[in-house]
């Protein structure tokens, strides 16, 4: 029973994630991967994800302060991040990473400014509920498929 | 089981399967991002293929010298160093190793970019993010 409660809060959780913008159909293609052989492919994609993107976002930092004015650089930093974001589903931090590079467009440096606060801060906040949703899914214990919102 | 974490070389044997009859299918997935590569080897590995990950153009060049029995090569465009379009000219380039297919993966739909892929002998040029229905279609075609 408590299995079932905890299934049913990581489901909840991951509708939630959903319905907010956090993440879109790629996560739930990511969790179809898994399988017997393989059962927390998801869970190390995303960890793989995390830990090259807090990468990718020092390289940014450090990019925008040593090379001010160079768009061309922070653009093609900011792509490789936003290639990762799609990769996993993460829509919201995908659309901030778009709005960066617009900016890098359009040689707005305090645009691109603004955009890297909510790049950070998005990936502060979808580390932080990927982790809730993971740990649930570890207390729960195995499942035979992933589930995707909405129950389907 | 498959395993990606990291850079330089990855190997995974997956079950039998891939191909017509013999050994799964040797497949060779290059990406510099730990994330791709992860998520390449994973729709492989769900389609019975073995897959090795490599993240470099440079590295698949060095494991294509050493071994015989890839079948297939799956490779995103733009890489650092030598991009997918780099190593797919240096493959089609060799009397040993033209033969082996070669697919290119990007998250850009550049019409230009995919013409020159196609030209220079590309099996398929694959935008991301890839699904497997993508693999199935572009494999099915293309292998025997």
């Amino acid at each position: 029973m408590e299995y079932a409660n905890l299934r049913r809060q990581a489901a909840s959780l991951k509708r939630s994630l959903f319905d907010q913008g956090y993440l879109d159909e790629q996560f739930c293609q990511v969790e179809d991967l898994q399988d017997e052989a393989s059962p927390n492919f998801a869970e190390e994609v995303v960890s793989l994800f995390f830990k090259d993107s807090a990468r990718l976002v020092a390289n940014i930092e450090q990019a925008m302060e040593k090379y001010p004015g160079d768009f061309n650089r922070w653009d093609a930093h900011m792509q490789q991040l936003k290639g990762s974001c799609f990769s996993i589903g993460a829509s919201k931090m995908n659309n901030e990473c778009t709005s960066f590079r617009n900016s890098c467009g359009e040689e707005n440096a305090e645009g691109c400014r603004r955009s890297f606060q909510k790049v950070k801060r998005e990936h502060a906040i979808l580390r932080q509920k990927l982790e809730s949703y993971f740990q649930l899914l570890r207390q729960a214990g195995p499942t035979r498929t992933a589930t995707r919102p909405g129950g389907k | 089981m498959s395993s990606v974490a990291g850079g330089g070389v990855v190997g995974a044997a997956a079950a039998a399967g891939g191909t017509s009859g013999g050994a799964p299918l040797h497949v060779l997935a290059v990406d510099d991002s730990s994330v791709d590569r992860a998520v390449i080897s994973g729709i492989l590995r769900s389609s019975r293929f073995r897959v090795t990950a490599v993240d470099s153009g440079k590295r698949a060049l060095e494991l294509l010298g050493s071994e015989n029995n890839v079948g297939m090569i799956i490779t995103d465009y733009w890489m650092p160093e030598m991009t997918g379009y780099e190593l797919l000219k240096k493959v089609k380039e060799s009397s040993k190793l033209k033969q082996i297919p070669v697919v290119i993966m990007s998250s850009e739909n550049v019409p230009t970019r995919i013409s020159r892929c196609l030209e220079e002998g590309a099996e398929d040029f694959l935008v991301k993010p890839v699904r497997p229905s993508d693999v199935s279609r572009v494999f099915n075609r293309v292998l025997p």
